[in-house]
Protein backbone atom coordinates (compact mmCIF):
# COMPACT_ATOMS: atom_id res chain seq x y z
CA UNK A 1 0.00 0.00 0.00
CA UNK A 2 2.62 2.47 0.65
CA UNK A 3 4.03 1.84 -2.84
CA UNK A 4 0.56 2.92 -4.08
CA UNK A 5 0.62 5.81 -1.54
CA UNK A 6 3.96 7.15 -2.44
CA UNK A 7 2.78 6.63 -6.46
CA UNK A 8 -0.29 9.00 -5.61
CA UNK A 9 1.35 11.66 -3.64
CA UNK A 10 2.73 12.30 -7.09
CA UNK A 11 -0.67 13.32 -8.65
CA UNK A 12 -1.26 16.62 -8.94
CA UNK A 13 -4.54 17.14 -6.51
CA UNK A 14 -5.55 18.75 -3.34
CA UNK A 15 -6.46 15.45 -1.86
CA UNK A 16 -3.10 13.56 -3.31
CA UNK A 17 -0.98 15.54 -0.52
CA UNK A 18 0.91 13.20 1.29
CA UNK A 19 -0.50 12.06 4.50
CA UNK A 20 -4.35 13.16 3.51
CA UNK A 21 -7.52 11.51 2.20
CA UNK A 22 -6.23 8.18 2.60
CA UNK A 23 -9.89 6.74 1.34
CA UNK A 24 -9.98 8.53 -1.72
CA UNK A 25 -6.46 7.07 -2.45
CA UNK A 26 -7.95 3.52 -1.02
CA UNK A 27 -11.11 3.67 -3.34
CA UNK A 28 -8.91 4.94 -6.05
CA UNK A 29 -7.18 2.10 -5.91
CA UNK A 30 -10.01 -0.16 -5.38
CA UNK A 31 -11.72 1.21 -8.69
CA UNK A 32 -8.03 0.45 -10.45
CA UNK A 33 -8.76 -3.48 -9.35
CA UNK A 34 -12.75 -3.86 -10.19
CA UNK A 35 -12.92 -2.00 -13.47
CA UNK A 36 -10.87 -3.84 -15.56
CA UNK A 37 -12.08 -7.35 -13.33
CA UNK A 38 -15.94 -6.56 -14.02
CA UNK A 39 -14.93 -4.84 -17.38
CA UNK A 40 -13.39 -8.73 -18.26
CA UNK A 41 -16.88 -10.26 -16.66
CA UNK A 42 -19.20 -7.63 -18.29
CA UNK A 43 -18.24 -8.84 -22.06
CA UNK A 44 -19.44 -12.67 -21.41
CA UNK A 45 -22.54 -11.60 -19.45
CA UNK A 46 -23.60 -9.20 -21.94
CA UNK A 47 -22.66 -12.41 -24.65
CA UNK A 48 -25.01 -15.12 -22.40
CA UNK A 49 -27.54 -12.78 -21.87
CA UNK A 50 -26.97 -12.79 -18.14
CA UNK A 51 -27.72 -8.91 -17.35
CA UNK A 52 -29.82 -9.52 -14.80
CA UNK A 53 -27.85 -12.37 -12.64
CA UNK A 54 -25.93 -10.09 -11.18
CA UNK A 55 -29.15 -8.20 -9.43
CA UNK A 56 -30.34 -11.67 -8.63
CA UNK A 57 -27.35 -12.62 -6.93
CA UNK A 58 -27.73 -9.75 -4.77
CA UNK A 59 -31.01 -10.91 -3.49
CA UNK A 60 -29.27 -14.36 -3.09
CA UNK A 61 -26.71 -12.90 -1.03
CA UNK A 62 -29.45 -11.28 1.24
CA UNK A 63 -30.47 -14.81 2.07
CA UNK A 64 -27.24 -16.32 2.44
CA UNK A 65 -26.77 -14.32 5.04
CA UNK A 66 -30.17 -14.24 6.85
CA UNK A 67 -29.29 -17.69 6.79
CA UNK A 68 -25.76 -17.48 8.46
CA UNK A 69 -27.15 -14.96 11.07
CA UNK A 70 -29.65 -17.61 11.79
CA UNK A 71 -26.92 -20.47 12.25
CA UNK A 72 -24.90 -18.16 14.18
CA UNK A 73 -21.97 -17.60 12.44
CA UNK A 74 -19.60 -15.30 13.28
CA UNK A 75 -19.19 -13.88 9.67
CA UNK A 76 -22.75 -14.86 7.57
CA UNK A 77 -20.80 -13.71 4.15
CA UNK A 78 -19.23 -17.05 3.56
CA UNK A 79 -22.73 -18.43 4.16
CA UNK A 80 -23.81 -15.79 0.85
CA UNK A 81 -20.77 -16.77 -1.45
CA UNK A 82 -21.85 -20.95 -0.74
CA UNK A 83 -25.31 -19.47 -1.40
CA UNK A 84 -24.44 -18.05 -4.37
CA UNK A 85 -22.55 -20.99 -6.02
CA UNK A 86 -25.65 -23.62 -5.19
CA UNK A 87 -27.87 -20.33 -6.68
CA UNK A 88 -25.92 -19.83 -9.38
CA UNK A 89 -25.61 -23.83 -9.99
CA UNK A 90 -29.34 -24.45 -9.80
CA UNK A 91 -29.77 -21.79 -11.82
CA UNK A 92 -27.69 -23.29 -14.80
CA UNK A 93 -29.41 -26.58 -14.58
CA UNK A 94 -33.15 -25.59 -14.18
CA UNK A 95 -32.50 -23.30 -17.16
CA UNK A 96 -31.24 -25.98 -18.96
CA UNK A 97 -33.39 -28.57 -18.12
CA UNK A 98 -36.98 -25.98 -18.66
CA UNK A 99 -36.05 -24.78 -21.58
CA UNK A 100 -36.74 -21.05 -20.73
CA UNK A 101 -34.93 -17.39 -21.72
CA UNK A 102 -32.12 -16.47 -19.19
CA UNK A 103 -34.31 -13.84 -17.94
CA UNK A 104 -37.42 -16.15 -17.21
CA UNK A 105 -35.49 -18.21 -15.13
CA UNK A 106 -33.58 -15.48 -13.58
CA UNK A 107 -36.54 -14.13 -12.50
CA UNK A 108 -38.13 -17.22 -10.52
CA UNK A 109 -34.63 -17.32 -8.47
CA UNK A 110 -34.57 -13.90 -8.10
CA UNK A 111 -38.17 -14.00 -6.29
CA UNK A 112 -37.71 -17.03 -4.48
CA UNK A 113 -34.08 -15.92 -3.07
CA UNK A 114 -36.00 -13.01 -1.58
CA UNK A 115 -38.52 -14.36 -0.27
CA UNK A 116 -36.72 -16.84 1.08
CA UNK A 117 -34.60 -14.39 2.73
CA UNK A 118 -37.10 -12.26 3.92
CA UNK A 119 -39.05 -15.40 5.76
CA UNK A 120 -36.15 -16.52 7.33
CA UNK A 121 -34.86 -13.09 8.68
CA UNK A 122 -38.57 -11.91 9.99
CA UNK A 123 -38.76 -15.29 11.34
CA UNK A 124 -40.05 -15.00 15.63
CA UNK A 125 -40.77 -11.64 14.75
CA UNK A 126 -37.35 -10.22 13.23
CA UNK A 127 -36.55 -7.51 11.01
CA UNK A 128 -34.66 -7.79 8.31
CA UNK A 129 -33.21 -4.14 7.70
CA UNK A 130 -30.54 -5.16 10.01
CA UNK A 131 -28.65 -6.29 7.06
CA UNK A 132 -29.43 -3.38 4.85
CA UNK A 133 -26.07 -2.49 5.87
CA UNK A 134 -24.17 -5.09 4.96
CA UNK A 135 -25.41 -5.56 1.44
CA UNK A 136 -25.04 -1.83 0.61
CA UNK A 137 -20.80 -1.58 0.98
CA UNK A 138 -19.65 1.67 -0.54
CA UNK A 139 -16.32 2.44 -2.57
CA UNK A 140 -15.52 4.99 -0.13
CA UNK A 141 -14.89 2.71 3.04
CA UNK A 142 -12.94 -0.14 1.45
CA UNK A 143 -10.40 -1.40 3.54
CA UNK A 144 -6.63 -1.92 1.81
CA UNK A 145 -7.04 -5.76 2.93
CA UNK A 146 -9.95 -6.25 0.67
CA UNK A 147 -8.00 -4.25 -2.35
CA UNK A 148 -5.74 -6.80 -2.08
CA UNK A 149 -8.56 -9.87 -1.87
CA UNK A 150 -10.13 -7.87 -5.57
CA UNK A 151 -6.56 -7.66 -6.71
CA UNK A 152 -6.45 -12.14 -6.22
CA UNK A 153 -9.68 -12.17 -7.55
CA UNK A 154 -8.86 -10.22 -10.43
CA UNK A 155 -5.89 -12.30 -11.22
CA UNK A 156 -7.59 -15.08 -11.15
CA UNK A 157 -10.15 -14.64 -12.87
CA UNK A 158 -8.09 -13.17 -16.05
CA UNK A 159 -5.93 -16.75 -15.65
CA UNK A 160 -9.82 -18.62 -16.01
CA UNK A 161 -10.27 -16.30 -19.42
CA UNK A 162 -6.95 -17.18 -20.71
CA UNK A 163 -7.30 -21.25 -19.53
CA UNK A 164 -11.45 -21.24 -20.58
CA UNK A 165 -12.31 -18.54 -22.75
CA UNK A 166 -12.59 -19.92 -26.12
CA UNK A 167 -14.82 -22.72 -24.76
CA UNK A 168 -16.93 -20.35 -22.90
CA UNK A 169 -17.21 -18.09 -25.69
CA UNK A 170 -18.23 -21.06 -28.54
CA UNK A 171 -20.63 -22.79 -25.92
CA UNK A 172 -22.51 -19.24 -25.82
CA UNK A 173 -22.15 -18.27 -29.68
CA UNK A 174 -23.28 -21.97 -30.73
CA UNK A 175 -24.10 -24.68 -28.48
CA UNK A 176 -24.84 -27.15 -31.09
CA UNK A 177 -21.35 -26.74 -32.54
CA UNK A 178 -19.58 -26.59 -29.22
CA UNK A 179 -21.30 -30.22 -28.54
CA UNK A 180 -19.94 -31.71 -31.57
CA UNK A 181 -16.38 -30.21 -30.89
CA UNK A 182 -16.83 -32.29 -27.37
CA UNK A 183 -17.38 -29.10 -25.20
CA UNK A 184 -19.14 -29.86 -22.30
CA UNK A 185 -21.78 -26.75 -22.96
CA UNK A 186 -23.44 -27.37 -19.39
CA UNK A 187 -20.18 -27.36 -17.48
CA UNK A 188 -19.27 -23.93 -19.56
CA UNK A 189 -22.22 -22.11 -17.97
CA UNK A 190 -21.93 -23.56 -14.60
CA UNK A 191 -18.30 -22.69 -15.06
CA UNK A 192 -19.31 -18.92 -15.79
CA UNK A 193 -22.13 -18.66 -13.86
CA UNK A 194 -20.33 -20.26 -10.52
CA UNK A 195 -17.37 -17.80 -11.31
CA UNK A 196 -19.43 -14.80 -11.54
CA UNK A 197 -21.57 -15.65 -8.56
CA UNK A 198 -18.61 -15.66 -6.42
CA UNK A 199 -17.23 -12.47 -7.62
CA UNK A 200 -20.31 -10.78 -7.45
CA UNK A 201 -21.21 -11.40 -3.84
CA UNK A 202 -17.62 -11.14 -2.79
CA UNK A 203 -17.09 -7.91 -3.53
CA UNK A 204 -20.55 -6.55 -3.41
CA UNK A 205 -20.32 -6.12 0.63
CA UNK A 206 -17.01 -3.71 -0.68
CA UNK A 207 -17.90 -1.74 -2.97
CA UNK A 208 -21.57 -1.85 -3.25
CA UNK A 209 -24.33 -3.76 -5.61
CA UNK A 210 -25.26 -0.60 -7.83
CA UNK A 211 -21.80 -0.30 -8.92
CA UNK A 212 -21.09 -3.63 -9.63
CA UNK A 213 -24.64 -3.88 -11.61
CA UNK A 214 -23.46 -1.34 -13.85
CA UNK A 215 -20.25 -1.99 -13.98
CA UNK A 216 -20.99 -5.98 -14.74
CA UNK A 217 -23.50 -5.17 -17.71
CA UNK A 218 -22.56 -1.21 -19.29
CA UNK A 219 -19.01 -1.97 -20.31
CA UNK A 220 -19.68 -4.66 -22.78
CA UNK A 221 -22.94 -3.59 -23.96
CA UNK A 222 -21.13 -0.55 -25.08
CA UNK A 223 -18.38 -2.29 -26.20
CA UNK A 224 -20.85 -4.02 -28.38
CA UNK A 225 -21.80 -1.23 -30.60
CA UNK A 226 -18.22 -0.11 -31.65
CA UNK A 227 -16.53 -3.84 -31.55
CA UNK A 228 -15.60 -5.50 -34.60
CA UNK A 229 -13.82 -8.60 -32.92
CA UNK A 230 -13.10 -9.97 -29.65
CA UNK A 231 -10.01 -8.16 -28.84
CA UNK A 232 -11.69 -4.53 -29.75
CA UNK A 233 -14.51 -5.67 -27.39
CA UNK A 234 -12.48 -6.70 -24.69
CA UNK A 235 -10.35 -3.73 -25.15
CA UNK A 236 -13.57 -0.91 -25.28
CA UNK A 237 -15.19 -2.49 -22.35
CA UNK A 238 -12.12 -2.56 -20.00
CA UNK A 239 -10.69 0.90 -20.87
CA UNK A 240 -14.82 2.05 -20.52
CA UNK A 241 -15.06 0.54 -17.11
CA UNK A 242 -11.21 1.88 -15.99
CA UNK A 243 -12.39 5.71 -17.18
CA UNK A 244 -15.71 5.30 -16.12
CA UNK A 245 -14.43 4.17 -12.48
CA UNK A 246 -11.49 6.54 -12.39
CA UNK A 247 -13.53 9.81 -13.76
CA UNK A 248 -16.46 8.54 -11.30
CA UNK A 249 -14.17 8.88 -7.93
CA UNK A 250 -12.62 12.06 -8.94
CA UNK A 251 -16.23 13.89 -9.42
CA UNK A 252 -17.68 12.28 -6.55
CA UNK A 253 -14.74 14.06 -4.40
CA UNK A 254 -15.55 17.30 -6.28
CA UNK A 255 -19.37 17.26 -6.26
CA UNK A 256 -19.40 15.45 -3.01
CA UNK A 257 -21.89 12.98 -4.73
CA UNK A 258 -22.39 9.01 -4.23
CA UNK A 259 -19.38 7.52 -5.85
CA UNK A 260 -21.39 4.40 -6.99
CA UNK A 261 -23.89 6.45 -8.77
CA UNK A 262 -20.98 8.54 -10.08
CA UNK A 263 -19.45 5.45 -11.73
CA UNK A 264 -22.68 4.32 -13.28
CA UNK A 265 -23.28 7.88 -14.78
CA UNK A 266 -19.74 7.58 -16.61
CA UNK A 267 -20.68 4.14 -17.80
CA UNK A 268 -24.04 5.33 -19.21
CA UNK A 269 -22.65 8.49 -21.03
CA UNK A 270 -20.76 6.09 -22.75
CA UNK A 271 -23.10 3.64 -23.98
CA UNK A 272 -24.98 6.57 -25.05
CA UNK A 273 -21.77 7.97 -27.06
CA UNK A 274 -21.19 4.24 -28.70
CA UNK A 275 -24.82 3.91 -29.02
CA UNK A 276 -24.39 7.36 -31.29
CA UNK A 277 -21.47 6.09 -32.89
CA UNK A 278 -22.86 2.80 -33.59
CA UNK A 279 -25.38 4.31 -36.17
CA UNK A 280 -22.62 6.14 -38.19
CA UNK A 281 -21.06 2.26 -38.30
CA UNK A 282 -23.60 1.13 -40.07
CA UNK B 1 -22.31 -27.83 -61.99
CA UNK B 2 -20.72 -31.14 -63.28
CA UNK B 3 -21.01 -34.05 -60.80
CA UNK B 4 -19.47 -37.47 -61.24
CA UNK B 5 -21.57 -40.45 -60.32
CA UNK B 6 -20.17 -43.23 -58.60
CA UNK B 7 -21.31 -46.84 -58.27
CA UNK B 8 -21.29 -48.29 -54.42
CA UNK B 9 -18.29 -47.01 -53.96
CA UNK B 10 -16.06 -43.51 -54.26
CA UNK B 11 -13.22 -43.01 -56.94
CA UNK B 12 -9.88 -44.64 -55.34
CA UNK B 13 -12.07 -46.39 -52.86
CA UNK B 14 -12.61 -49.78 -52.89
CA UNK B 15 -15.63 -50.10 -50.66
CA UNK B 16 -13.28 -51.49 -48.37
CA UNK B 17 -13.67 -47.71 -45.52
CA UNK B 18 -17.59 -47.28 -44.34
CA UNK B 19 -19.91 -46.74 -42.31
CA UNK B 20 -22.29 -49.16 -40.78
CA UNK B 21 -25.15 -48.51 -39.28
CA UNK B 22 -27.52 -52.06 -38.66
CA UNK B 23 -30.13 -51.85 -36.86
CA UNK B 24 -29.79 -48.93 -34.98
CA UNK B 25 -32.53 -47.80 -32.07
CA UNK B 26 -32.89 -44.44 -30.06
CA UNK B 27 -35.47 -43.84 -27.62
CA UNK B 28 -35.88 -40.69 -25.83
CA UNK B 29 -38.02 -41.31 -22.35
CA UNK B 30 -39.78 -43.87 -23.21
CA UNK B 31 -40.42 -42.66 -27.19
CA UNK B 32 -39.08 -44.45 -29.91
CA UNK B 33 -37.62 -42.13 -32.05
CA UNK B 34 -35.74 -44.15 -34.07
CA UNK B 35 -35.22 -47.96 -35.03
CA UNK B 36 -34.22 -50.55 -36.84
CA UNK B 37 -32.14 -47.64 -38.93
CA UNK B 38 -29.90 -49.50 -41.30
CA UNK B 39 -27.52 -48.46 -43.89
CA UNK B 40 -23.95 -48.32 -45.21
CA UNK B 41 -21.98 -44.93 -45.71
CA UNK B 42 -19.16 -45.51 -48.30
CA UNK B 43 -16.27 -43.38 -49.15
CA UNK B 44 -16.56 -40.67 -51.61
CA UNK B 45 -20.49 -40.61 -51.75
CA UNK B 46 -23.06 -37.87 -50.95
CA UNK B 47 -25.80 -39.82 -49.56
CA UNK B 48 -28.80 -37.13 -48.79
CA UNK B 49 -30.99 -37.95 -45.62
CA UNK B 50 -35.08 -36.85 -46.53
CA UNK B 51 -38.01 -36.96 -44.50
CA UNK B 52 -40.49 -34.91 -42.86
CA UNK B 53 -39.98 -32.54 -39.33
CA UNK B 54 -39.43 -34.83 -36.54
CA UNK B 55 -38.68 -38.06 -38.57
CA UNK B 56 -35.14 -38.58 -36.12
CA UNK B 57 -32.71 -36.78 -38.71
CA UNK B 58 -30.92 -34.77 -35.94
CA UNK B 59 -31.50 -37.67 -33.75
CA UNK B 60 -29.74 -39.73 -36.12
CA UNK B 61 -26.92 -37.31 -36.90
CA UNK B 62 -26.34 -36.96 -33.18
CA UNK B 63 -26.13 -40.54 -32.11
CA UNK B 64 -23.99 -40.98 -35.12
CA UNK B 65 -22.09 -38.47 -33.15
CA UNK B 66 -22.02 -40.70 -30.14
CA UNK B 67 -24.01 -37.95 -28.35
CA UNK B 68 -27.04 -40.20 -27.81
CA UNK B 69 -27.35 -43.32 -26.41
CA UNK B 70 -28.24 -46.44 -28.60
CA UNK B 71 -29.02 -50.10 -29.50
CA UNK B 72 -27.75 -51.71 -32.56
CA UNK B 73 -24.53 -50.70 -33.81
CA UNK B 74 -22.54 -48.21 -35.37
CA UNK B 75 -18.64 -49.40 -36.87
CA UNK B 76 -16.81 -47.45 -39.05
CA UNK B 77 -14.10 -49.75 -41.20
CA UNK B 78 -11.38 -47.15 -42.34
CA UNK B 79 -9.61 -48.15 -45.86
CA UNK B 80 -7.32 -51.54 -45.51
CA UNK B 81 -8.20 -51.35 -41.32
CA UNK B 82 -10.24 -52.91 -38.76
CA UNK B 83 -13.14 -50.99 -37.06
CA UNK B 84 -12.03 -48.09 -35.84
CA UNK B 85 -13.41 -44.62 -34.01
CA UNK B 86 -14.14 -42.53 -37.35
CA UNK B 87 -13.28 -38.48 -37.39
CA UNK B 88 -16.85 -36.91 -37.87
CA UNK B 89 -16.84 -32.92 -39.27
CA UNK B 90 -20.29 -31.50 -38.23
CA UNK B 91 -21.88 -29.00 -40.08
CA UNK B 92 -24.92 -27.73 -37.63
CA UNK B 93 -27.96 -26.29 -38.72
CA UNK B 94 -27.33 -22.66 -38.65
CA UNK B 95 -28.48 -20.44 -36.23
CA UNK B 96 -29.67 -17.21 -36.39
CA UNK B 97 -26.53 -14.99 -34.45
CA UNK B 98 -27.15 -12.14 -33.15
CA UNK B 99 -26.25 -9.36 -35.46
CA UNK B 100 -24.17 -7.44 -33.16
CA UNK B 101 -21.86 -9.79 -31.98
CA UNK B 102 -18.86 -8.70 -31.58
CA UNK B 103 -17.71 -12.39 -32.86
CA UNK B 104 -15.42 -12.13 -36.61
CA UNK B 105 -14.95 -15.09 -38.15
CA UNK B 106 -11.55 -15.62 -37.31
CA UNK B 107 -12.32 -15.28 -33.62
CA UNK B 108 -14.98 -18.24 -33.74
CA UNK B 109 -12.43 -20.11 -35.94
CA UNK B 110 -9.61 -19.86 -33.69
CA UNK B 111 -11.37 -20.64 -30.62
CA UNK B 112 -12.79 -23.42 -31.93
CA UNK B 113 -9.29 -25.08 -33.21
CA UNK B 114 -6.81 -23.90 -30.76
CA UNK B 115 -6.11 -22.87 -27.33
CA UNK B 116 -5.58 -19.38 -27.96
CA UNK B 117 -7.45 -17.23 -26.05
CA UNK B 118 -8.97 -15.12 -28.63
CA UNK B 119 -9.29 -12.02 -26.76
CA UNK B 120 -5.42 -11.68 -27.20
CA UNK B 121 -3.82 -10.57 -30.37
CA UNK B 122 -3.83 -13.27 -32.46
CA UNK B 123 -0.51 -14.82 -33.81
CA UNK B 124 0.11 -14.20 -37.55
CA UNK B 125 0.99 -17.79 -37.62
CA UNK B 126 -2.95 -19.25 -36.49
CA UNK B 127 -4.45 -16.14 -38.38
CA UNK B 128 -2.39 -18.08 -41.51
CA UNK B 129 -3.89 -21.76 -40.37
CA UNK B 130 -7.71 -20.09 -40.44
CA UNK B 131 -6.91 -18.65 -43.65
CA UNK B 132 -5.77 -22.15 -45.03
CA UNK B 133 -8.87 -23.29 -43.52
CA UNK B 134 -11.22 -20.65 -45.08
CA UNK B 135 -9.45 -21.49 -48.48
CA UNK B 136 -10.03 -24.72 -48.63
CA UNK B 137 -14.01 -23.51 -49.43
CA UNK B 138 -13.34 -20.34 -50.99
CA UNK B 139 -13.80 -18.01 -48.11
CA UNK B 140 -10.57 -16.56 -47.23
CA UNK B 141 -12.20 -13.13 -47.88
CA UNK B 142 -14.59 -13.54 -44.62
CA UNK B 143 -12.02 -13.93 -42.17
CA UNK B 144 -12.38 -10.60 -40.49
CA UNK B 145 -16.07 -10.22 -40.95
CA UNK B 146 -18.45 -10.34 -38.02
CA UNK B 147 -20.70 -13.73 -38.04
CA UNK B 148 -23.51 -11.37 -37.40
CA UNK B 149 -22.86 -9.65 -40.83
CA UNK B 150 -22.68 -12.97 -43.44
CA UNK B 151 -25.40 -14.36 -45.37
CA UNK B 152 -26.97 -17.66 -44.91
CA UNK B 153 -24.75 -19.05 -47.57
CA UNK B 154 -21.50 -17.27 -46.17
CA UNK B 155 -21.98 -18.69 -43.01
CA UNK B 156 -22.47 -21.94 -44.00
CA UNK B 157 -18.98 -21.66 -45.73
CA UNK B 158 -17.53 -21.20 -42.18
CA UNK B 159 -19.07 -23.47 -40.76
CA UNK B 160 -18.15 -26.55 -43.36
CA UNK B 161 -14.51 -25.30 -43.33
CA UNK B 162 -14.75 -25.47 -39.69
CA UNK B 163 -15.93 -29.34 -39.99
CA UNK B 164 -12.95 -30.04 -42.39
CA UNK B 165 -10.40 -28.92 -39.91
CA UNK B 166 -9.19 -31.49 -38.70
CA UNK B 167 -9.90 -33.29 -41.85
CA UNK B 168 -12.68 -35.81 -40.96
CA UNK B 169 -13.07 -39.13 -42.92
CA UNK B 170 -17.23 -38.19 -42.29
CA UNK B 171 -18.59 -35.13 -42.94
CA UNK B 172 -22.62 -34.24 -41.47
CA UNK B 173 -24.57 -31.58 -42.45
CA UNK B 174 -27.48 -30.86 -40.68
CA UNK B 175 -30.42 -29.10 -43.46
CA UNK B 176 -27.05 -26.71 -45.26
CA UNK B 177 -29.33 -25.46 -47.81
CA UNK B 178 -32.35 -23.90 -45.53
CA UNK B 179 -31.76 -20.47 -45.42
CA UNK B 180 -29.48 -20.03 -48.44
CA UNK B 181 -30.55 -18.67 -51.61
CA UNK B 182 -30.68 -20.48 -55.39
CA UNK B 183 -27.01 -19.34 -56.07
CA UNK B 184 -25.55 -20.14 -52.45
CA UNK B 185 -27.55 -23.05 -52.52
CA UNK B 186 -25.50 -24.19 -56.28
CA UNK B 187 -22.11 -23.15 -54.70
CA UNK B 188 -21.96 -24.95 -51.81
CA UNK B 189 -23.13 -28.03 -53.47
CA UNK B 190 -20.55 -27.92 -55.92
CA UNK B 191 -18.16 -27.04 -53.25
CA UNK B 192 -18.94 -30.35 -51.09
CA UNK B 193 -18.52 -32.34 -54.50
CA UNK B 194 -15.10 -30.70 -55.13
CA UNK B 195 -14.82 -32.11 -51.30
CA UNK B 196 -15.34 -35.29 -50.98
CA UNK B 197 -13.00 -35.26 -54.42
CA UNK B 198 -10.51 -33.62 -52.86
CA UNK B 199 -9.93 -35.28 -49.52
CA UNK B 200 -12.08 -38.69 -49.60
CA UNK B 201 -14.46 -38.10 -47.66
CA UNK B 202 -18.23 -39.46 -47.35
CA UNK B 203 -20.78 -36.59 -47.02
CA UNK B 204 -24.35 -37.24 -45.21
CA UNK B 205 -26.60 -34.63 -45.36
CA UNK B 206 -30.42 -33.72 -44.08
CA UNK B 207 -32.19 -31.51 -47.01
CA UNK B 208 -36.21 -30.64 -47.81
CA UNK B 209 -34.77 -29.29 -50.73
CA UNK B 210 -35.79 -32.83 -52.96
CA UNK B 211 -35.94 -30.57 -56.61
CA UNK B 212 -31.54 -30.90 -56.45
CA UNK B 213 -31.39 -34.13 -54.89
CA UNK B 214 -30.94 -35.36 -58.47
CA UNK B 215 -28.10 -33.19 -59.24
CA UNK B 216 -25.85 -34.42 -56.51
CA UNK B 217 -26.92 -37.36 -54.15
CA UNK B 218 -25.41 -40.66 -54.90
CA UNK B 219 -28.23 -42.46 -52.45
CA UNK B 220 -31.13 -41.05 -50.98
CA UNK B 221 -32.13 -42.58 -47.39
CA UNK B 222 -36.15 -41.68 -46.51
CA UNK B 223 -36.36 -42.00 -42.76
CA UNK B 224 -39.51 -41.64 -40.79
CA UNK B 225 -38.40 -43.22 -37.47
CA UNK B 226 -37.39 -46.06 -39.72
CA UNK B 227 -35.60 -46.06 -42.64
CA UNK B 228 -38.47 -46.83 -45.51
CA UNK B 229 -36.54 -46.34 -48.68
CA UNK B 230 -32.73 -46.34 -49.59
CA UNK B 231 -32.05 -45.99 -53.09
CA UNK B 232 -30.93 -43.26 -56.03
CA UNK B 233 -32.40 -40.34 -56.13
CA UNK B 234 -34.79 -41.05 -58.76
CA UNK B 235 -35.94 -43.91 -57.60
CA UNK B 236 -37.13 -42.75 -54.14
CA UNK B 237 -38.47 -40.07 -55.25
CA UNK B 238 -40.83 -42.25 -57.16
CA UNK B 239 -41.42 -44.78 -54.32
CA UNK B 240 -44.94 -45.06 -53.38
CA UNK B 241 -43.39 -44.92 -49.31
CA UNK B 242 -41.99 -41.16 -50.60
CA UNK B 243 -45.75 -40.09 -51.86
CA UNK B 244 -46.97 -41.93 -48.88
CA UNK B 245 -45.07 -40.17 -46.35
CA UNK B 246 -45.12 -36.48 -48.09
CA UNK B 247 -48.73 -36.62 -49.25
CA UNK B 248 -48.34 -36.53 -52.47
CA UNK B 249 -50.90 -39.42 -53.37
CA UNK B 250 -54.18 -39.15 -54.82
CA UNK B 251 -56.73 -38.44 -52.38
CA UNK B 252 -54.21 -37.93 -49.48
CA UNK B 253 -53.35 -34.38 -49.77
CA UNK B 254 -56.99 -33.12 -50.19
CA UNK B 255 -58.16 -35.37 -46.78
CA UNK B 256 -55.94 -32.53 -44.17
Amino acid sequence: MSVWYALVDLLPFEWAQPGSMIFMKNALLAVLVISPLFGILSTMVVESRMSFFSDALGHSAFTGIAIGVLCGLADPMWCAVILALVFALLFTYVRRRANLASDTVIGVFSSTAVALGIFIATLDGGSFTKFNSILIGDILSVEPAKIGLLAIILLLVAALWVWAFNRLMIASVHPALADSRGIGVFWQEALLNATIAVVVTLSMTWVGLLVINALLVLPGAAARGLARNMRQYHLFSVLGAVAAGVAGVLTSYYLESSTGASITLYLALYFALTFLGRKKRQ
Amino acid sequence: MSVRRHGETGPGCAGSCCLKVENLGVNFSGEEVLKNVSFHLHCGEIVALIGPNGAGKSSLFRTILGQVPHTGSIEFHPAGGGPARPLIGYVPQSPSFQRGDPVSVLDFFTAAISRYPVFLPIPRQLRRRVLDCLTRVHAQGLIDRRLGALSGGELQRVLLAMALEPMPQILILDEPLSGVDVEGARQLLAMLDEIRTNFDLSILLSTHDFSTLDQYADKVILLKSEVLRVGPPRQVLSSPEFHAVFHLGLGKGGEA
